[in-house]
């Protein structure tokens, strides 16, 4: 559907980058830090001009994202955090969401009383129940302890199967877990040690 | 907003007993009078039909000078940080009713208006670059992530206001008005002292020094004060509930 190509040129934190994301796929971004992924996430996501250089397919497309960050409003309670970007979301599916990440116990606290792994899972929900044409994940899943981040990520593959998600990880056992198969290839950020390419463990 | 909060009642008690000593020692009520005499007047006051529509009269007049200029100081400064030629347009003109002392606006209203409703313009003209700037702070201090993420999800406007913008720059607003309240009661008397509309707290300030009357003088300030903590209290206290019901989804 919405192959998106993307090159940009004279800029410092990237040269150059070309890429297609396949539509109705998750795909998977690793690269090391500093190689200039948030920038293109940022531009992906329109917070960000690239001084040259365009994206196909991108107008019109409705977007969500996991920050790094949690970007969560402080105030409000879990459901109302979920419910705030994505109105047409009831309450109790919003709860159910919740209870589904093990947040039952919590659910009516404002977010600024939860704990990091607490508030991770209430962002990560937010972009993944949001309506969106494209998701994308910003090392979505750091700071959450193993189990917790199992649980999760089982959760995020299956409300993303079928969907258009760029993953971008440091980790090569998150793109198993998600069934990652495709790869932003032909990437070639501003970096030489990255190497675009992605193996199965052995 | 808090008072520092060491006010302790027994160091109160001990400078009200310095003050009672002082006036007995001191036994001349037009110079001093002591703090049992002001209570006594004030007690007579409180029985007269005008010394509650004096209060009734500056309070109506004083406040609502205070709302005012706190939403017109809260909208200009919302122009002020979409439009950055709002903010400079408006620069010299808040920057000159800051440094203008209070008595050359009263002065001043006094010879262009009657002086019936002077406190509202003299407390208004004093609130508004305070919350003018707080507010424009609190706008300015906001965080960037947070609204990159109201982008993203394109939260729709009236939304965005409530629930992104509105937690982050109250506090800003908060600290804004509790600095205001207090500036706007002292200017707002001070008009009234001068300008003396009929049946004002000022009118009954300027009266009490015509008459050299001391315990009358003290007794009225003490209501100011009164009237003014109280005030602030009771609007920061629904303040903070609006707020928190907003915020709230």
């Amino acid at each position: 559907m919405h192959r998106l190509c993307k090159s940009f040129g004279e800029k410092s934190v990237l040269r150059d980058v070309s890429g297609t994301l396949a539509a109705n796929r998750i795909t998977g971004l690793m690269a090391p830090s500093g190689a200039g992924k948030t920038t293109l996430l940022r531009i992906l996501m329109g917070l960000e001009q690239a001084d040259s250089g365009w994206i196909d397919g991108l107008d019109g497309l409705r977007l969500s994202a996991v920050f790094q960050e949690d970007r969560l409003c402080d105030q409000l309670d879990g459901v109302s955090n979920l419910r705030l970007v994505t109105p047409s979301l009831s309450r109790a599916e919003a709860r159910k969401a919740l209870e589904t990440v093990g947040l039952a116990d919590c659910i009516g606290q404002p977010t600024r009383e939860l704990s990091g792994g607490q508030r991770r899972r209430v962002a990560i929900l937010r972009g993944l129940l949001a309506d969106y044409d494209l998701l994308i994940l910003d090392e979505p899943f750091k700071g959450l302890d193993r189990e917790t981040k199992q649980l999760v990520m089982e959760d995020t593959r299956r409300r993303c199967t079928g969907k258009t998600v760029l993953l971008v990880t440091h980790d090569p056992t998150e793109l198993d877990a998600l069934g990652v198969t495709e790869l932003l290839t032909g990437l070639e950020l501003n970096s030489p040690r990255l190497s675009g390419q992605y193996r199965k463990e052995p | 907003m808090r008072r520092a909060g060491i006010l302790r009642p027994w160091a109160v008690f001990v400078w009200l007993l310095v003050w009672q000593i002082g006036a007995m020692a001191l036994d001349q009520q037009i110079l001093l009078v002591s703090p049992i005499q002001v209570l006594a007047r004030l007690g007579e006051l409180a029985l007269q039909g005008s010394f509650w529509k004096a209060v009734g009269f500056s309070m109506l007049r004083i406040t609502g000078g205070f709302l005012l200029g706190a939403i017109v100081g809260t909208v200009l400064a919302a122009f002020s940080a979409r439009l950055r030629l709002v903010e400079e347009l408006l620069a010299p003109l808040l920057l000159a009713i800051k440094s203008i002392p209070v008595a050359s606006f009263i002065i001043l209203s006094l010879i262009l208006f009657s002086s019936r409703n002077l406190s509202i313009l003299i407390s208004f003209l004093m609130v508004l670059p305070v919350l003018y700037s707080g507010v424009l702070g609190g706008i300015r201090a906001m965080d960037r992530q947070m609204l990159e993420m109201a982008q993203l999800f394109r939260i729709p406007t009236l939304r965005r206001i409530r629930y992104v913008y509105l937690p982050q720059v109250m506090p800003y607003f908060q600290a804004a008005c509790a600095s205001a309240l207090g500036l706007c009661w002292k200017s707002g008397i001070a008009a009234e002292v001068i300008g003396m509309p009929t049946g004002s707290i000022g009118e009954r300030l300027q009266q009490a020094k015509v008459y050299l009357d001391t315990p009358d003088l003290f007794a009225w300030t003490l209501v100011i004060v009164l009237v003014s903590l109280l005030f602030e209290r009771f609007f920061l206290v629904v303040l903070r509930q609006a707020a928190h019901h907003l915020e709230r989804m």
